[in-house]
């Protein structure tokens, strides 16, 4: 299953990279600056879906006690936090020159940081508890916590800078762009996304193994006999 | 007594002597609850001296001050909610009681803000005069950190349940806990800066009541799971 989707997220990547980098046409007003997005984008959405990926392992695994779910929900928090800072980071390069700040108290950026702190706050818990199972099932308490008040923290945010101030920002309408930027768009969504689920299997898969490192089937796969 | 084993006691009873309990032994010491307190009065003192002490310029800063202030201190008192319960036990047999065990931590939770948000509420009018608050904007600015601190004291319930006799608990606390307070932070704010201008504030109001309910329905829940998990 890796190899599978590694490859298809590197051959998405790259028809999507053409297409964003290569054929796309320039934007007519933000001129070559906006192909930044086909990174922003993906990655800004990947960093949800990570997050109701981790989240609904871990609700798995405190339901069904199942300690696959937990490695994944583990798995998923680390990257889900790289996403996150790879859309800030990304947006803020995009904000410099587009907005004339690297910095916007939009909402969206907000609520953005704010995920990313729920992320650092996950990894945080999961490595001040030594005992493994019981950092499983604590996170997924927090991740859980975190799921609901995510919905309330982004309604809030936006509810907070909406009464403030009237923006003038520049906003993408869903379909205020020609398929030729939205279809490398697209496929570099896919190519992140394939790329998320190899990661996370190939993280998982290794922490597994760290889990079970004690277990006899291991050792036969590995082919070391435990003393 | 009249056949009741101590197996029979009900829910609500038994909720009531762990508030009658833990309101004796916060009264025998008062410093513990005393210090978020005074906390809450030294960050606000800091403002103005970080900035400068133009009435005007400390009306504007006014909402942030004290909410940022009351959610630090409220943060500072956590700490001590299920520290002293979880090293000699009582968490364990309330655990083990056979009574719902979110119900005696709502409880428990009730005599937290008792002790801790209460008297930040009733001192926020001070500060608030400090910052040159008008006498008018008074009632809501209380009505706020009133809902504001329930709802702190809350949602804290479940950080301080996950870090339960955890090493480094404190700065893990804060970490958890800041970024699930956003929304508190925001419409109790809010609700402050419109009745500082002297503006109807119910909408964010409002708001706030409903994160209250919401945490009050919930949060007892997460609270009482991440106990369970951490007395293992």
């Amino acid at each position: 299953m890796i190899p599978w989707l590694s490859w298809l997220a590197a051959i998405c990547g790259a028809a999507g990279l053409i297409g964003a980098l290569g054929l796309a046409p320039p934007d007519y007003q933000q001129g070559e600056g906006y192909r930044i997005i086909f990174v922003h984008v993906p990655a800004a959405v990947l960093s949800t879906v990570a997050y109701a990926v981790m989240a609904t392992a871990a609700g798995v695994g405190l339901i069904w006690r199942m300690n696959v779910a937990h490695a994944v929900a583990a798995s998923c928090a680390s990257i889900g936090a790289w996403f996150t800072a790879l859309a800030l980071v990304t947006g803020s390069l995009w904000g410099r020159p587009m907005w004339g700040t690297y910095w916007e108290w939009d909402p969206r950026l907000t609520s953005e940081l704010v995920l990313l702190f729920l992320y650092l706050g996950y990894m945080g818990l999961r490595s001040a508890i030594d005992d493994t199972a019981r950092a499983d099932r604590a996170s997924a308490v927090l991740a859980l916590v975190g799921v609901i008040n995510l919905p309330i923290i982004h309604y809030s945010v936006d509810w907070w800078n909406s009464l403030h101030q009237g923006h003038t920002l520049l906003k993408f309408g869903k379909a205020s762009m020609p398929p030729s930027m939205l279809t490398p768009l697209l496929l570099m969504m896919l190519a992140f996304l394939l790329y998320f689920g190899a990661i996370v299997l190939t993280r998982a898969r290794g922490a597994v193994l760290r889990r079970e490192r004690q277990a006899r089937w291991i050792g036969e796969i590995v082919g070391v006999t435990a003393p | 007594m009249n056949g009741h084993s101590p197996n029979s006691v009900s829910a609500a009873r038994a909720g009531w002597l762990l508030i009658q309990r833990d309101l004796r032994l916060g009264m025998r010491r008062p410093g513990e609850w005393l210090q978020p307190l005074v906390f809450f009065f030294v960050v606000t003192t800091l403002f103005p001296l970080a900035t400068d002490p133009q009435m005007s310029r400390l009306r504007d800063m006014a909402p942030g001050a004290l909410w940022v202030a009351a959610l630090l201190s409220s943060l500072l008192a956590l700490e001590m909610l299920f520290r002293e319960d979880g090293q000699d036990g009582t968490l364990e047999q309330l655990a083990l009681s056979g009574l719902p065990l979110s119900w005696l931590l709502l409880s428990k939770s009730c005599v937290h803000w008792l002790l801790t948000g209460l008297p930040l509420v009733l001192a926020a009018p001070l500060v608030a005069m400090a910052f040159g608050a008008p006498y008018a904007a008074i009632p809501a600015i209380l009505a706020a950190l009133l809902l504001g601190s329930v709802a702190l004291s809350l949602i804290g319930a479940v950080g301080a349940g996950l870090t339960l006799g955890l090493r480094r608990g404190g700065v893990l606390l804060a970490l958890l806990v800041l970024p699930l307070a956003v929304p508190v932070l925001i419409f109790g704010a809010h609700a402050t800066a419109l009745a500082i201008a002297l503006e109807p504030a119910a909408a964010p109001m409002y708001m706030l009541a409903a994160i209250v309910v919401l945490s009050a329905t919930l949060a007892p829940l997460a609270t009482a799971a991440a106990v369970r998990i951490g007395l293992e």
